[in-house]
Protein backbone atom coordinates (compact mmCIF):
# COMPACT_ATOMS: atom_id res chain seq x y z
CA UNK A 1 0.00 0.00 0.00
CA UNK A 2 1.78 3.47 -1.08
CA UNK A 3 1.70 5.90 1.60
CA UNK A 4 0.19 9.62 0.34
CA UNK A 5 3.47 11.75 0.19
CA UNK A 6 3.99 15.74 0.81
CA UNK A 7 7.90 16.61 -0.41
CA UNK A 8 8.88 19.56 1.08
CA UNK A 9 10.10 21.83 -1.38
CA UNK A 10 12.07 24.49 0.25
CA UNK A 11 12.05 25.93 3.99
CA UNK A 12 8.85 27.26 4.66
CA UNK A 13 8.35 31.43 4.46
CA UNK A 14 5.80 31.34 6.70
CA UNK A 15 4.76 29.29 9.85
CA UNK A 16 2.44 27.04 7.74
CA UNK A 17 -0.77 25.45 9.62
CA UNK A 18 -1.03 21.76 8.25
CA UNK A 19 -4.03 20.42 10.38
CA UNK A 20 -5.79 19.88 6.90
CA UNK A 21 -2.94 17.08 6.33
CA UNK A 22 -5.18 14.24 7.87
CA UNK A 23 -5.97 11.05 7.09
CA UNK A 24 -10.01 12.22 7.84
CA UNK A 25 -9.35 15.45 5.43
CA UNK A 26 -7.92 13.76 2.59
CA UNK A 27 -9.74 10.96 2.03
CA UNK A 28 -11.94 11.10 -1.29
CA UNK A 29 -9.82 14.06 -2.17
CA UNK A 30 -8.40 14.44 -5.65
CA UNK A 31 -4.99 15.90 -6.29
CA UNK A 32 -6.00 18.75 -7.95
CA UNK A 33 -7.89 19.36 -4.78
CA UNK A 34 -5.49 18.62 -2.50
CA UNK A 35 -2.99 20.71 -3.88
CA UNK A 36 -5.06 23.95 -3.54
CA UNK A 37 -5.74 23.04 0.38
CA UNK A 38 -4.79 26.33 2.14
CA UNK A 39 -1.69 26.15 4.69
CA UNK A 40 -0.76 29.74 5.46
CA UNK A 41 -1.02 31.47 8.32
CA UNK A 42 -0.56 35.00 7.30
CA UNK A 43 -2.10 37.14 5.12
CA UNK A 44 0.41 35.63 1.84
CA UNK A 45 -1.58 32.42 0.70
CA UNK A 46 0.59 29.87 0.69
CA UNK A 47 -1.34 26.70 -0.96
CA UNK A 48 0.06 22.85 -0.58
CA UNK A 49 1.12 22.19 -4.22
CA UNK A 50 3.45 25.69 -3.50
CA UNK A 51 4.93 23.94 -0.12
CA UNK A 52 5.18 19.93 -1.34
CA UNK A 53 5.60 18.39 -4.17
CA UNK A 54 2.48 15.93 -3.95
CA UNK A 55 2.71 11.81 -4.78
CA UNK A 56 -1.03 10.24 -4.32
CA UNK A 57 -1.27 7.19 -2.37
CA UNK A 58 -3.17 5.57 0.38
CA UNK A 59 -5.20 8.34 2.64
CA UNK A 60 -4.72 6.36 5.56
CA UNK A 61 -0.71 6.44 5.43
CA UNK A 62 0.90 10.00 4.94
CA UNK A 63 4.42 10.88 4.88
CA UNK A 64 5.73 14.48 5.06
CA UNK A 65 9.27 14.47 4.00
CA UNK A 66 11.08 17.07 5.41
CA UNK A 67 10.51 19.03 8.61
CA UNK A 68 10.81 22.48 9.79
CA UNK A 69 9.57 24.39 13.12
CA UNK A 70 7.31 26.03 11.29
CA UNK A 71 5.19 23.29 10.75
CA UNK A 72 2.31 23.88 12.90
CA UNK A 73 -0.61 21.49 14.14
CA UNK A 74 0.43 18.87 12.82
CA UNK A 75 -1.62 15.82 12.72
CA UNK A 76 -4.21 17.40 14.96
CA UNK A 77 -7.46 16.04 15.61
CA UNK A 78 -6.38 12.83 13.53
CA UNK A 79 -8.76 10.04 14.42
CA UNK A 80 -7.42 6.68 12.73
CA UNK A 81 -4.15 5.71 10.25
CA UNK A 82 -0.46 6.70 10.48
CA UNK A 83 1.18 10.48 9.50
CA UNK A 84 4.99 10.33 9.94
CA UNK A 85 6.79 13.87 9.35
CA UNK A 86 10.50 13.04 8.40
CA UNK A 87 11.76 15.82 10.25
CA UNK A 88 11.15 18.34 12.95
CA UNK A 89 7.72 20.06 13.62
CA UNK A 90 6.35 23.31 14.98
CA UNK A 91 4.17 23.92 17.99
CA UNK A 92 1.18 21.81 18.72
CA UNK A 93 2.09 18.84 17.04
CA UNK A 94 -1.01 16.22 17.53
CA UNK A 95 -3.18 18.60 19.17
CA UNK A 96 -6.81 16.62 19.92
CA UNK A 97 -4.98 13.67 18.93
CA UNK A 98 -8.22 11.55 19.16
CA UNK A 99 -6.64 7.96 17.67
CA UNK A 100 -4.09 6.36 14.91
CA UNK A 101 -0.27 7.15 15.14
CA UNK A 102 1.55 10.52 14.63
CA UNK A 103 5.07 9.68 14.31
CA UNK A 104 7.68 13.03 14.51
CA UNK A 105 11.33 11.58 13.60
CA UNK A 106 12.68 14.71 14.82
CA UNK A 107 11.68 17.03 17.73
CA UNK A 108 8.66 19.18 18.35
CA UNK A 109 7.88 22.52 19.61
CA UNK A 110 5.87 23.70 22.37
CA UNK A 111 2.29 22.14 23.20
CA UNK A 112 2.13 18.83 21.78
CA UNK A 113 -0.24 16.72 22.63
CA UNK A 114 -1.78 19.00 24.06
CA UNK A 115 -5.25 18.11 24.52
CA UNK A 116 -4.92 14.41 22.75
CA UNK A 117 -7.87 11.94 23.65
CA UNK A 118 -6.25 8.81 22.07
CA UNK A 119 -4.37 6.96 19.52
CA UNK A 120 -0.10 7.15 20.17
CA UNK A 121 2.48 10.28 19.63
CA UNK A 122 6.00 9.56 18.86
CA UNK A 123 8.66 11.91 19.02
CA UNK A 124 12.15 10.65 18.12
CA UNK A 125 13.61 13.89 19.18
CA UNK A 126 12.88 16.53 22.11
CA UNK A 127 9.79 17.85 22.71
CA UNK A 128 9.59 21.54 23.30
CA UNK A 129 7.30 23.05 26.88
CA UNK A 130 4.05 22.25 28.41
CA UNK A 131 3.94 18.68 26.73
CA UNK A 132 0.02 17.19 26.55
CA UNK A 133 -0.60 20.31 28.56
CA UNK A 134 -3.71 22.58 27.99
CA UNK A 135 -3.86 26.02 25.88
CA UNK A 136 -4.71 28.76 27.54
CA UNK A 137 -8.39 28.81 28.78
CA UNK A 138 -8.50 25.45 28.54
CA UNK A 139 -9.25 23.21 32.39
CA UNK A 140 -7.67 19.67 31.58
CA UNK A 141 -4.41 19.17 28.84
CA UNK A 142 -4.57 15.51 27.58
CA UNK A 143 -6.75 13.33 28.39
CA UNK A 144 -5.75 9.94 26.61
CA UNK A 145 -3.54 8.37 24.43
CA UNK A 146 0.33 7.32 24.25
CA UNK A 147 3.22 9.87 24.04
CA UNK A 148 6.34 8.84 23.72
CA UNK A 149 9.36 11.18 23.54
CA UNK A 150 12.49 9.73 22.88
CA UNK A 151 14.54 12.74 23.85
CA UNK A 152 14.04 15.40 26.57
CA UNK A 153 11.26 17.54 27.51
CA UNK A 154 10.34 21.17 28.27
CA UNK A 155 9.13 22.71 31.43
CA UNK A 156 5.95 21.76 32.29
CA UNK A 157 5.38 18.10 30.74
CA UNK A 158 2.52 16.87 31.39
CA UNK A 159 0.74 19.84 33.24
CA UNK A 160 -3.20 18.95 33.77
CA UNK A 161 -2.75 15.62 32.57
CA UNK A 162 -6.54 13.77 33.03
CA UNK A 163 -5.65 10.40 32.05
CA UNK A 164 -3.56 9.14 29.42
CA UNK A 165 0.70 8.15 29.59
CA UNK A 166 3.08 10.12 28.37
CA UNK A 167 6.73 8.80 28.32
CA UNK A 168 10.06 10.92 28.06
CA UNK A 169 13.30 8.56 27.81
CA UNK A 170 15.67 11.81 28.65
CA UNK A 171 15.55 14.56 31.17
CA UNK A 172 12.22 16.93 31.54
CA UNK A 173 12.32 20.60 32.58
CA UNK A 174 10.80 22.08 35.52
CA UNK A 175 7.50 21.48 37.22
CA UNK A 176 6.97 17.87 35.34
CA UNK A 177 3.45 17.22 35.74
CA UNK A 178 2.53 20.44 37.62
CA UNK A 179 -1.42 20.40 38.23
CA UNK A 180 -1.53 16.57 37.09
CA UNK A 181 -5.46 15.77 37.42
CA UNK A 182 -4.44 11.99 36.88
CA UNK A 183 -2.96 9.68 34.61
CA UNK A 184 0.87 8.68 34.47
CA UNK A 185 4.13 10.75 33.05
CA UNK A 186 7.41 8.72 33.42
CA UNK A 187 10.72 10.28 33.07
CA UNK A 188 13.87 8.20 32.68
CA UNK A 189 16.63 11.18 32.89
CA UNK A 190 16.51 14.26 35.73
CA UNK A 191 13.79 16.36 36.27
CA UNK A 192 13.95 19.79 36.91
CA UNK A 193 12.72 21.90 39.49
CA UNK A 194 9.10 20.86 41.62
CA UNK A 195 7.97 17.81 39.98
CA UNK A 196 4.09 17.36 40.82
CA UNK A 197 3.91 20.34 41.54
CA UNK A 198 0.22 20.88 42.70
CA UNK A 199 -0.59 17.59 41.39
CA UNK A 200 -4.11 15.91 42.47
CA UNK A 201 -3.75 12.80 41.26
CA UNK A 202 -1.56 10.54 39.51
CA UNK A 203 1.63 8.38 38.97
CA UNK A 204 5.36 10.57 38.02
CA UNK A 205 8.27 8.85 37.44
CA UNK A 206 11.35 10.14 38.08
CA UNK A 207 14.57 7.51 36.79
CA UNK A 208 16.86 10.14 37.75
CA UNK A 209 15.07 12.06 40.84
CA UNK A 210 14.91 16.25 40.41
CA UNK A 211 17.24 19.00 40.85
CA UNK A 212 14.68 20.26 43.48
CA UNK A 213 11.38 18.81 45.23
CA UNK A 214 8.32 20.38 46.53
CA UNK A 215 8.48 19.80 50.30
CA UNK A 216 4.71 18.99 50.07
CA UNK A 217 5.25 15.84 49.20
CA UNK A 218 5.37 13.25 51.97
CA UNK A 219 7.89 9.94 51.75
CA UNK A 220 6.14 7.22 52.15
CA UNK A 221 8.91 4.86 52.15
CA UNK A 222 10.20 2.11 49.42
CA UNK A 223 8.15 -0.45 48.05
CA UNK A 224 7.35 -3.36 45.68
CA UNK A 225 4.03 -2.11 44.09
CA UNK A 226 2.18 -4.86 42.08
CA UNK A 227 0.75 -1.94 40.34
CA UNK A 228 4.32 -1.04 38.79
CA UNK A 229 4.44 -4.57 37.50
CA UNK A 230 1.09 -3.27 35.51
CA UNK A 231 2.68 -0.25 34.60
CA UNK A 232 6.15 -1.77 33.18
CA UNK A 233 4.54 -4.47 31.17
CA UNK A 234 2.49 -2.02 29.27
CA UNK A 235 5.33 0.54 29.33
CA UNK A 236 7.60 -2.23 27.84
CA UNK A 237 5.68 -2.16 24.90
CA UNK A 238 7.83 1.12 23.74
CA UNK A 239 10.39 1.84 25.98
CA UNK A 240 12.13 -0.65 27.55
CA UNK A 241 14.54 1.22 29.55
CA UNK A 242 11.24 2.60 31.32
CA UNK A 243 10.03 -0.39 32.13
CA UNK A 244 13.33 -1.80 33.58
CA UNK A 245 12.33 1.84 36.13
CA UNK A 246 8.81 0.42 37.13
CA UNK A 247 10.33 -3.01 37.95
CA UNK A 248 12.89 -1.60 40.72
CA UNK A 249 11.78 -0.87 44.51
CA UNK A 250 10.56 2.40 44.19
CA UNK A 251 10.60 5.01 46.80
CA UNK A 252 7.07 6.75 47.17
CA UNK A 253 6.50 10.08 47.71
CA UNK A 254 3.00 11.27 48.29
CA UNK A 255 1.39 14.55 46.87
CA UNK A 256 1.14 17.08 46.03
CA UNK A 257 -0.07 17.85 49.82
CA UNK A 258 -0.26 21.17 49.15
CA UNK A 259 -3.48 20.35 46.90
CA UNK A 260 -5.58 17.23 46.77
CA UNK A 261 -2.42 15.39 47.95
CA UNK A 262 -3.50 11.87 46.43
CA UNK A 263 -1.05 11.83 43.39
CA UNK A 264 2.67 9.92 43.98
CA UNK A 265 6.28 10.70 42.59
CA UNK A 266 7.88 7.12 42.07
CA UNK A 267 11.59 7.07 42.47
CA UNK A 268 13.31 3.71 41.37
CA UNK A 269 15.98 2.28 43.46
CA UNK A 270 19.17 2.79 41.10
CA UNK B 1 -31.41 -49.41 29.75
CA UNK B 2 -27.09 -51.14 29.87
CA UNK B 3 -27.21 -51.03 26.40
CA UNK B 4 -23.74 -49.77 25.91
CA UNK B 5 -20.17 -50.84 27.66
CA UNK B 6 -16.69 -49.06 27.47
CA UNK B 7 -13.83 -51.37 28.74
CA UNK B 8 -16.04 -53.31 30.80
CA UNK B 9 -18.26 -50.92 32.46
CA UNK B 10 -21.71 -50.40 31.30
CA UNK B 11 -22.97 -47.20 30.11
CA UNK B 12 -26.02 -46.31 30.57
CA UNK B 13 -27.95 -45.05 27.43
CA UNK B 14 -29.19 -41.91 29.00
CA UNK B 15 -28.01 -38.23 28.75
CA UNK B 16 -27.02 -35.65 31.68
CA UNK B 17 -29.96 -32.45 31.70
CA UNK B 18 -28.07 -29.21 32.12
CA UNK B 19 -29.37 -25.56 32.10
CA UNK B 20 -27.91 -21.97 31.36
CA UNK B 21 -26.46 -20.06 33.72
CA UNK B 22 -24.55 -16.88 33.90
CA UNK B 23 -20.91 -17.02 34.73
CA UNK B 24 -17.65 -14.92 34.93
CA UNK B 25 -14.07 -15.37 35.63
CA UNK B 26 -11.64 -14.36 37.63
CA UNK B 27 -7.71 -14.63 37.72
CA UNK B 28 -6.37 -14.43 41.26
CA UNK B 29 -2.58 -13.54 41.59
CA UNK B 30 -0.52 -13.66 44.53
CA UNK B 31 3.45 -13.64 45.69
CA UNK B 32 3.20 -17.27 45.31
CA UNK B 33 1.33 -19.93 44.19
CA UNK B 34 0.77 -21.31 47.70
CA UNK B 35 -1.21 -18.21 48.27
CA UNK B 36 -2.54 -17.81 45.05
CA UNK B 37 -4.34 -20.99 45.66
CA UNK B 38 -5.64 -20.32 49.34
CA UNK B 39 -6.87 -16.85 48.44
CA UNK B 40 -8.77 -18.66 45.30
CA UNK B 41 -9.79 -21.81 48.12
CA UNK B 42 -11.35 -19.37 50.49
CA UNK B 43 -13.44 -17.37 47.74
CA UNK B 44 -14.69 -20.85 46.31
CA UNK B 45 -15.93 -22.25 49.84
CA UNK B 46 -19.40 -22.99 50.17
CA UNK B 47 -20.11 -22.64 46.81
CA UNK B 48 -21.13 -26.35 45.52
CA UNK B 49 -24.49 -25.31 44.77
CA UNK B 50 -26.94 -22.63 44.04
CA UNK B 51 -29.57 -24.30 45.81
CA UNK B 52 -27.75 -23.16 48.80
CA UNK B 53 -24.89 -21.16 48.45
CA UNK B 54 -25.99 -18.51 45.92
CA UNK B 55 -23.06 -19.73 43.62
CA UNK B 56 -21.45 -22.47 42.28
CA UNK B 57 -17.44 -21.68 42.28
CA UNK B 58 -14.24 -23.63 42.01
CA UNK B 59 -10.39 -23.39 40.20
CA UNK B 60 -10.67 -23.78 36.54
CA UNK B 61 -6.93 -24.19 36.41
CA UNK B 62 -3.33 -23.03 37.81
CA UNK B 63 -1.38 -20.38 36.13
CA UNK B 64 2.28 -19.89 35.72
CA UNK B 65 3.80 -16.17 36.31
CA UNK B 66 3.81 -16.18 32.10
CA UNK B 67 -0.18 -16.38 32.24
CA UNK B 68 -1.16 -13.69 34.51
CA UNK B 69 -1.23 -9.85 34.16
CA UNK B 70 1.09 -8.98 37.33
CA UNK B 71 3.57 -11.95 35.98
CA UNK B 72 2.97 -13.51 39.53
CA UNK B 73 1.82 -16.90 39.92
CA UNK B 74 -1.78 -17.40 40.08
CA UNK B 75 -5.51 -19.58 39.84
CA UNK B 76 -8.29 -18.96 37.58
CA UNK B 77 -11.59 -18.96 39.37
CA UNK B 78 -15.25 -19.75 37.81
CA UNK B 79 -18.06 -18.66 39.31
CA UNK B 80 -21.41 -19.37 38.20
CA UNK B 81 -24.92 -18.66 38.99
CA UNK B 82 -28.61 -17.91 37.79
CA UNK B 83 -28.95 -14.41 37.58
CA UNK B 84 -26.81 -11.27 36.75
CA UNK B 85 -27.75 -9.85 40.19
CA UNK B 86 -26.92 -13.11 42.02
CA UNK B 87 -23.55 -13.51 40.64
CA UNK B 88 -22.60 -9.79 41.13
CA UNK B 89 -23.43 -10.31 44.71
CA UNK B 90 -21.55 -13.33 45.52
CA UNK B 91 -18.22 -11.81 43.61
CA UNK B 92 -18.34 -8.58 45.09
CA UNK B 93 -18.99 -10.07 48.59
CA UNK B 94 -16.33 -13.55 48.11
CA UNK B 95 -13.93 -11.06 46.38
CA UNK B 96 -13.94 -8.78 48.98
CA UNK B 97 -14.14 -11.08 51.84
CA UNK B 98 -11.86 -13.32 50.62
CA UNK B 99 -9.59 -12.13 48.29
CA UNK B 100 -9.18 -8.38 49.41
CA UNK B 101 -8.24 -10.25 52.97
CA UNK B 102 -5.45 -12.60 51.25
CA UNK B 103 -1.73 -11.50 52.20
CA UNK B 104 -0.14 -10.17 48.68
CA UNK B 105 -3.03 -10.93 46.56
CA UNK B 106 -4.43 -9.13 43.56
CA UNK B 107 -7.60 -9.85 41.56
CA UNK B 108 -8.00 -9.25 37.60
CA UNK B 109 -10.91 -10.27 34.76
CA UNK B 110 -10.98 -13.53 34.05
CA UNK B 111 -13.25 -13.44 30.69
CA UNK B 112 -11.74 -11.19 27.66
CA UNK B 113 -15.69 -11.12 26.28
CA UNK B 114 -19.11 -11.51 27.40
CA UNK B 115 -22.41 -10.38 27.08
CA UNK B 116 -22.00 -7.97 30.18
CA UNK B 117 -19.96 -6.32 32.56
CA UNK B 118 -19.85 -7.32 36.69
CA UNK B 119 -18.20 -4.60 39.01
CA UNK B 120 -15.15 -6.43 40.72
CA UNK B 121 -12.76 -3.41 41.80
CA UNK B 122 -15.22 -1.02 40.84
CA UNK B 123 -17.71 -2.60 44.28
CA UNK B 124 -14.06 -3.22 46.56
CA UNK B 125 -12.74 -0.07 46.08
CA UNK B 126 -14.21 1.70 48.29
CA UNK B 127 -12.42 0.13 51.15
CA UNK B 128 -9.90 2.24 50.28
CA UNK B 129 -11.70 4.93 52.34
CA UNK B 130 -10.91 7.80 49.71
CA UNK B 131 -7.54 6.56 49.18
CA UNK B 132 -7.68 4.17 46.12
CA UNK B 133 -6.32 4.87 42.94
CA UNK B 134 -7.53 4.21 39.90
CA UNK B 135 -5.23 3.62 37.03
CA UNK B 136 -6.37 3.02 33.34
CA UNK B 137 -3.76 1.02 30.70
CA UNK B 138 -4.53 0.92 27.14
CA UNK B 139 -8.92 -0.33 27.64
CA UNK B 140 -8.23 -1.80 31.34
CA UNK B 141 -8.39 0.13 34.49
CA UNK B 142 -7.37 -1.29 38.31
CA UNK B 143 -7.82 -0.10 41.21
CA UNK B 144 -5.00 0.43 43.73
CA UNK B 145 -6.52 -0.39 47.23
CA UNK B 146 -4.24 0.74 50.19
CA UNK B 147 -4.27 -2.39 52.60
CA UNK B 148 -2.12 -3.04 55.48
CA UNK B 149 0.42 -4.81 53.53
CA UNK B 150 0.47 -2.66 50.49
CA UNK B 151 -1.57 -2.38 47.72
CA UNK B 152 -4.56 -4.79 46.76
CA UNK B 153 -5.19 -4.25 43.25
CA UNK B 154 -8.32 -5.15 41.36
CA UNK B 155 -9.23 -4.66 37.84
CA UNK B 156 -12.33 -2.53 37.25
CA UNK B 157 -14.70 -5.18 35.74
CA UNK B 158 -14.96 -8.32 35.01
CA UNK B 159 -17.35 -9.83 31.60
CA UNK B 160 -19.96 -12.27 32.26
CA UNK B 161 -21.28 -14.70 29.89
CA UNK B 162 -24.62 -15.67 29.62
CA UNK B 163 -24.00 -19.20 27.59
CA UNK B 164 -22.58 -20.61 30.49
CA UNK B 165 -23.71 -24.37 31.42
CA UNK B 166 -24.48 -25.38 34.65
CA UNK B 167 -25.15 -29.15 35.95
CA UNK B 168 -23.72 -31.73 33.67
CA UNK B 169 -23.40 -34.68 35.61
CA UNK B 170 -21.79 -38.25 35.46
CA UNK B 171 -22.96 -41.24 38.23
CA UNK B 172 -20.50 -43.55 38.80
CA UNK B 173 -21.72 -46.86 40.18
CA UNK B 174 -20.11 -49.57 41.81
CA UNK B 175 -19.67 -52.41 43.81
CA UNK B 176 -17.96 -51.21 46.89
CA UNK B 177 -17.51 -47.74 47.91
CA UNK B 178 -13.61 -47.82 47.84
CA UNK B 179 -14.02 -49.14 44.13
CA UNK B 180 -16.47 -46.46 43.19
CA UNK B 181 -14.31 -43.84 44.78
CA UNK B 182 -11.13 -44.50 42.88
CA UNK B 183 -13.09 -44.30 39.48
CA UNK B 184 -14.67 -40.93 40.61
CA UNK B 185 -11.08 -39.74 41.46
CA UNK B 186 -10.01 -41.11 38.40
CA UNK B 187 -12.69 -39.09 36.53
CA UNK B 188 -12.28 -35.50 38.23
CA UNK B 189 -8.64 -36.23 37.70
CA UNK B 190 -9.09 -36.29 33.81
CA UNK B 191 -11.44 -33.72 34.11
CA UNK B 192 -9.48 -31.47 35.91
CA UNK B 193 -7.33 -31.34 32.73
CA UNK B 194 -10.25 -29.52 30.59
CA UNK B 195 -10.67 -25.53 30.39
CA UNK B 196 -13.15 -23.47 31.30
CA UNK B 197 -15.18 -26.15 33.62
CA UNK B 198 -14.89 -26.45 37.21
CA UNK B 199 -16.93 -29.65 39.22
CA UNK B 200 -17.76 -27.33 42.81
CA UNK B 201 -18.63 -30.15 44.71
CA UNK B 202 -15.62 -31.35 47.79
CA UNK B 203 -12.76 -32.37 45.86
CA UNK B 204 -15.20 -32.80 42.32
CA UNK B 205 -17.40 -34.96 43.94
CA UNK B 206 -21.02 -35.09 45.69
CA UNK B 207 -22.49 -38.37 47.31
CA UNK B 208 -25.91 -36.61 47.90
CA UNK B 209 -27.27 -36.42 44.80
CA UNK B 210 -30.68 -35.02 44.92
CA UNK B 211 -33.58 -35.61 43.39
CA UNK B 212 -36.34 -32.33 43.06
CA UNK B 213 -39.26 -32.13 45.67
CA UNK B 214 -39.47 -33.72 48.83
CA UNK B 215 -42.36 -35.17 51.39
CA UNK B 216 -41.33 -32.52 53.80
CA UNK B 217 -42.97 -28.51 53.00
CA UNK B 218 -40.37 -26.06 52.52
CA UNK B 219 -37.83 -28.48 50.79
CA UNK B 220 -36.85 -27.98 47.38
CA UNK B 221 -34.81 -30.85 46.96
CA UNK B 222 -34.23 -34.42 48.83
CA UNK B 223 -32.04 -37.62 48.53
CA UNK B 224 -31.99 -39.42 45.41
CA UNK B 225 -33.72 -42.47 47.00
CA UNK B 226 -33.80 -44.65 43.42
CA UNK B 227 -29.73 -43.94 43.46
CA UNK B 228 -29.66 -45.00 47.45
CA UNK B 229 -27.79 -48.33 47.56
CA UNK B 230 -28.98 -48.99 51.35
CA UNK B 231 -32.67 -48.97 49.85
CA UNK B 232 -32.66 -50.87 47.22
CA UNK B 233 -35.11 -53.14 48.34
CA UNK B 234 -37.81 -50.31 50.06
CA UNK B 235 -37.82 -48.25 46.93
CA UNK B 236 -38.18 -48.28 43.07
CA UNK B 237 -34.61 -48.58 42.78
CA UNK B 238 -31.91 -47.68 39.91
CA UNK B 239 -29.77 -49.96 41.24
CA UNK B 240 -29.85 -53.50 40.99
CA UNK B 241 -27.97 -56.11 43.11
CA UNK B 242 -24.11 -55.61 42.13
CA UNK B 243 -24.44 -51.61 42.68
CA UNK B 244 -23.26 -50.93 46.87
CA UNK B 245 -22.01 -47.15 46.11
CA UNK B 246 -23.03 -44.12 44.02
CA UNK B 247 -21.17 -41.27 43.74
CA UNK B 248 -21.74 -37.99 41.42
CA UNK B 249 -19.83 -35.23 39.35
CA UNK B 250 -21.69 -32.40 38.90
CA UNK B 251 -19.91 -30.20 36.00
CA UNK B 252 -20.44 -26.48 35.31
CA UNK B 253 -18.79 -25.28 32.21
CA UNK B 254 -18.73 -21.38 30.70
CA UNK B 255 -19.97 -23.25 27.50
CA UNK B 256 -21.68 -26.20 26.44
CA UNK B 257 -18.12 -27.59 24.54
CA UNK B 258 -16.60 -27.48 27.64
CA UNK B 259 -18.93 -29.54 29.70
CA UNK B 260 -19.36 -32.40 27.14
CA UNK B 261 -15.33 -32.43 26.54
CA UNK B 262 -15.20 -32.77 30.41
CA UNK B 263 -17.87 -35.77 30.68
CA UNK B 264 -15.39 -37.21 27.85
CA UNK B 265 -12.63 -36.89 29.39
CA UNK B 266 -14.43 -38.43 32.93
CA UNK B 267 -15.95 -41.27 31.31
CA UNK B 268 -12.47 -42.21 29.20
CA UNK B 269 -10.88 -42.26 32.38
CA UNK B 270 -13.33 -44.42 34.38
CA UNK B 271 -13.25 -46.94 31.27
CA UNK B 272 -9.90 -47.22 31.32
CA UNK B 273 -9.66 -47.72 35.26
CA UNK B 274 -11.92 -51.00 34.14
CA UNK B 275 -14.93 -52.42 36.37
CA UNK B 276 -11.66 -54.95 38.32
CA UNK B 277 -10.86 -51.81 40.34
CA UNK B 278 -13.42 -49.49 39.49
CA UNK B 279 -16.92 -48.82 38.44
CA UNK B 280 -19.30 -51.31 37.24
CA UNK B 281 -21.15 -48.60 35.60
CA UNK B 282 -21.97 -45.15 34.79
CA UNK B 283 -25.56 -43.26 34.47
CA UNK B 284 -26.36 -39.73 34.34
CA UNK B 285 -29.41 -37.61 35.72
CA UNK B 286 -32.04 -35.95 34.22
CA UNK B 287 -35.45 -34.46 34.84
CA UNK B 288 -36.92 -36.02 31.39
CA UNK B 289 -35.43 -33.88 29.02
CA UNK B 290 -38.04 -31.04 29.67
CA UNK B 291 -36.46 -28.60 32.09
CA UNK B 292 -32.85 -28.41 30.67
CA UNK B 293 -31.98 -26.66 27.00
CA UNK B 294 -28.45 -28.81 27.05
CA UNK B 295 -28.57 -33.23 26.66
CA UNK B 296 -25.53 -34.98 27.12
CA UNK B 297 -26.17 -38.20 26.16
CA UNK B 298 -23.57 -40.44 27.38
CA UNK B 299 -23.16 -42.69 23.94
CA UNK B 300 -22.27 -39.48 22.17
CA UNK B 301 -19.53 -39.02 24.65
CA UNK B 302 -17.47 -42.59 24.95
CA UNK B 303 -13.91 -42.95 24.71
Amino acid sequence: MKPMTFALRAAPTQRLDLARLTPHHLVGKSVAEIERIELGTTRRRVKVGEVFRFRPGEASQIVIEGGSTRFDRVGMGMTAGALVVEGEVGVQAGRALAGGSLTIQGGAGPFAASGMKGGTLEIEGCAGERLGGPLSGETIGMSGGLVHVRGDAGPRAGDRLRRGMILIEGRAGAYAGSRMIAGTLAIGGEAGDLPGYLMGRGTILLGRGATLFSPTFGDCGEHDLVAARLLADYVAKVSVKLARLFRRPLRRLAGDLAALGKGEILLPKL
Amino acid sequence: MHTLTASGVAIDDTFAEAFNMRATALVITAPSLRWAVQAATTMTGFATSVIACGCEAGVDRLLSPRETPDGRPGVRVLMFAVSTAELQKQLQNRVGQCVLTSPGSACYAGLGAGEEKLKLGAAIRFFGDGWQIAKKLGVRRYWRVPVMDGEFVCESTTFMTKSAVGGGNLLIMGSSAGKTLAATEAAVKAMRNVRDVIMPFPGGIVRSGSKVGSKYKGASASTNDAYCPTLKGAVESALGAEIASVLEIVIDGLTSAAVAEAMRAGLAAIAKLGPERGALRVGAGNYGGKLGKHHYHLKDLLP
